[in-house]
């Protein structure tokens, strides 16, 4: 019982850990860029993902379940695209401030509303989610929307700075506004611009933007596609066809290089999410090379 | 064109034969009030349409839609808690050894992977679901034929804050590595030889687990186990108290956006009574003993993972190591054979390692490839008095497991398996299989 005791002086004598600024764990890169607009100084973002991971597909490492067992605030995007690994990372933290449920709990996609809700849910469709598709932020009014209340939950959970968040927000509202403006009135010409996309990532920049999806390269989501399956589609383009073929970062480039050689149109990396391209730094960046790189292939 | 004609005729029958002039005039007038009338109300319309049309045009798109609240349905089976099933089993080639004992250790009374040909293995079935805002509940049986085995059932807390999780009822023990993993997340399609010859498959408790996760950068996550400690290497006693504890101790991290690992030291107290397990004697011939006495013991883990960047999706590599020290000392009695048919009681001490190591590499997507290597060590074992009946051995079984699994899909997986079995002295077996993995229902998050 020697060992017992030594245990048990271990976890009292652990020094208590101050918190200077609010402890924000954000899953994605986008609400960890969100979160640092709207927190500024008083929180302290740690981002789990990056824009070269898949989020569908991140092991639960312990050096995560150590940054959410000291998180005040967990901001992810819900909407079962983290169920692989979030809910592991929830258990094993002993953090009961940031369970599902609590003000510490914060999900995106719950701001939103989704699209492509699945009429039917069978695994034989791939890997689709119940709620609907959740890769809500390549469409900037989502950001506004998920900023409202994102900053209303800052405010909430630290109110000692809430006049700080209220301000931030507003002071990111007006520039997001602005900024909206201008990626509208650029991308105009993107309108009704044909498309074909790798993984079922885009809908809601296609829905901003007014771009018309032709062809996907996954046959079901989540499922690498064939090289067979590769060749129907550049037979489909032949007929439907596509002025590029788009992807995020942290795809394989094989298949919508394969395609683009074969089919002959450009094959886009898009950033996807902050840090996916060297000018996506913040969310503004991300917007900026988002519509950049596609108005490269409209002209 | 019927229309027009009818109308004409109606008028005419309408109007009297013979209308006069002025008549004719007044209603000529009023015609043309009328024809004035709508053509300045369409007119109207028109310029409302054009407007709107403009207006359309400078508009910005059509917003994203809106949040809108789905008001699904009211439905009583929502609440239902995660279900999964887990459909395992294969074929499996194999040398006919009726008993398989490691040669060197005590065995434990479950041989495991010791059917030949095609065969099923227990499937799981897995129900879980936050019981309150203070407690999540867990539920795994396994079913076979004529039997139904509840491998886990235990509540969590949810609510400690702290960093503290108190588990409570039959769990896998937080000891070592693999140890809290159920056979469908091994990563070959046998256990480890160090696991078989600790555990059987892995140790289990009746109990309480209280863990605490460090508010530190550096994961350090500190454990304490007390329980039953019925299963082997302990007994079930008819006792009250604490029949086995258990402490644990990881710490993990990553190293750039590429590398992660965890390592950590356990150690397992448990005390056998009358623990029975068939040993050959010097001529040969099967004995029966029967341990009494304290086992402790002690692992060590390591995992190290990488993909390029954190991203799995094509490349992937993982490498895991445990080793272990046992410690049990106490008294055997032995039984039969030339230990006489009243028995024969003796002191028994042994010290005893292993370990394996093993690598697995996806090497494109879908596809893995793996290595294990086992090492058990005898270490040194004592039977006291019985030292004259009972052989010692110097010998260490060995085992080289090479595997290839094939991932249609998160939720199913397909695996070859050759292994080179040389756990028993004397016998050096060349072991075939191949194995499905199918995972029904709920998506599981698995752990690291």
């Amino acid at each position: 019982m020697k060992a017992f005791r030594l245990f048990a002086f271990l976890v009292a004598a652990w020094p208590a850990f101050a918190h200077a600024a609010l402890s924000v764990f954000a899953c994605e890169p986008e609400w960890g860029a969100l979160a640092t607009e709207l927190g500024g100084t008083n929180v302290k973002v740690y981002t789990a993902t990056t824009a070269f991971q898949d989020p569908h597909h991140i092991e639960a490492r312990p050096s995560l379940i150590a940054q959410m067992r000291r998180a005040d605030l967990a901001v992810c995007t819900g909407a079962e695209l983290e169920i692989g690994w979030l809910p592991v990372l929830l258990r094993q933290a002993g953090n009961a401030a940031i369970q599902p449920g609590q003000p510490g709990y914060f999900e995106a996609a719950q701001q939103v509303a989704l699209l492509e809700k699945p009429a039917v849910l069978d695994r034989a469709q791939g890997d689709i989610h119940a709620a609907g598709n959740p890769h809500i932020q390549t469409d900037p009014r989502n950001i506004a929307r998920v900023a409202q209340a994102l900053g209303a939950r800052l405010a909430e959970i630290d109110p000692g700075h809430a006049a700080a968040y209220k301000t931030r927000l507003a002071d990111f509202n007006t520039r997001w506004n602005a900024a909206m403006a201008r990626w509208q009135a650029q991308a105009a010409p993107l309108r009704g611009m044909p498309i074909a996309v790798q993984h079922e990532g885009f809908p809601y920049l296609e829905n901003w933007l007014g771009l018309k999806q032709v062809a996907v390269l996954e046959p079901k989501p989540g499922v690498a596609p064939s090289i067979g399956h590769l060749a129907e589609i550049v037979a489909h383009l032949k007929i439907a066809p596509a002025r590029a073929v788009i992807r995020a970062a942290y795809q394989d480039p094989r298949p919508s290089e394969w395609l683009a050689e074969h089919a002959g149109i450009p094959a886009v990396m898009m950033p996807f999410t902050v840090g996916g391209s060297e000018r996506a730094k913040d969310l503004f960046g991300l917007f900026d090379d988002s519509v950049d790189q596609l108005l490269k292939v409209a002209r | 064109m019927l229309r027009p004609a009818f109308l004409v005729a109606a008028l005419a029958a309408a109007c009297p034969a013979h209308a006069d002039d002025a008549d004719l005039a007044a209603l000529r007038a009023e015609v043309k009030a009328m024809k004035a009338d709508y053509e300045t109300r369409i007119q109207a319309l028109e310029t409302r349409l054009a407007t709107a049309e403009a207006a359309a045009k400078a508009a910005p798109p059509a917003p994203a839609p809106q949040d809108t609240a789905s008001s699904a349905p009211s439905n009583p089976g929502a609440f239902n808690p995660e279900i999964s099933v887990i459909l395992q089993g294969g074929y499996a080639h194999l040398k006919d050894i009726p008993e398989r004992r490691i040669t060197g250790f005590l065995p434990n009374g479950k041989a495991p992977g010791s059917t030949r040909g095609f065969s099923v293995d227990d499937s799981e079935l897995v129900l879980a679901s936050n019981v309150d805002p203070y407690f999540r509940g867990y539920f795994n049986a396994t079913l076979n034929d004529g039997k139904v085995g509840v491998e886990e059932a235990w509540f969590q807390t949810l609510a400690l804050g702290q960093g503290l999780t108190l588990k409570g009822g039959r769990f896998r023990s937080g000891i070592g590595y693999q140890n809290e993993q159920h056979p469908h997340a091994w990563d070959f399609a046998t256990n480890n030889l160090m696991y078989e010859a600790l555990f059987g498959e892995g140790y289990g408790n009746d109990g309480l687990q209280l863990r605490w996760v460090a508010p530190t950068d550096l994961f350090t996550e500190l454990g304490a186990e007390i329980g039953r400690g019925a299963n082997f290497p302990g007994t079930d006693r008819n006792t009250n108290g604490v029949g086995s504890y258990a402490l644990y101790g990881h710490i993990g991290g990553d190293v750039g956006d590429s590398h992660s690992w965890r390592g950590g030291i356990s150690y397992l107290s448990t005390r056998a009574e009358a623990r029975s397990s068939t040993l050959a004697d010097f001529a040969g011939t099967d004995v029966n003993t029967a341990f009494t006495g304290d086992s402790k013991t002690w692992l060590a883990d390591f995992v190290w993972k990488w993909a390029p960047l954190g991203n799995t999706t094509v490349h992937n590599f993982k490498f895991a190591a445990e080793a272990f020290r046992r410690e049990e000392s106490g008294s055997l009695d032995c039984v039969n054979g030339m230990c006489g048919t009243t028995g024969s009681l003796g002191a028994y001490q042994s010290t005893q390692y292993g370990g394996y190591a093993q690598a697995v590499y996806q090497f494109m997507p879908l596809w893995r490839a793996g290595y294990r290597y086992d090492l058990l060590n005898p270490g040194s074992q004592d039977f006291g008095l019985n030292n004259t009946k009972l052989p010692q051995t110097g010998y260490r079984p060995t085992r080289h497991s090479l595997m290839v699994d094939y991932s249609p899909s998160e939720f199913s997986r397909w695996r070859l398996q050759y292994t080179k079995n040389r756990a028993i002295e004397g016998q050096d077996e060349n072991q075939w299989y191949v194995q499905y993995i199918f995972s029904l229902g709920t998506h599981g998050a698995h752990s690291f």
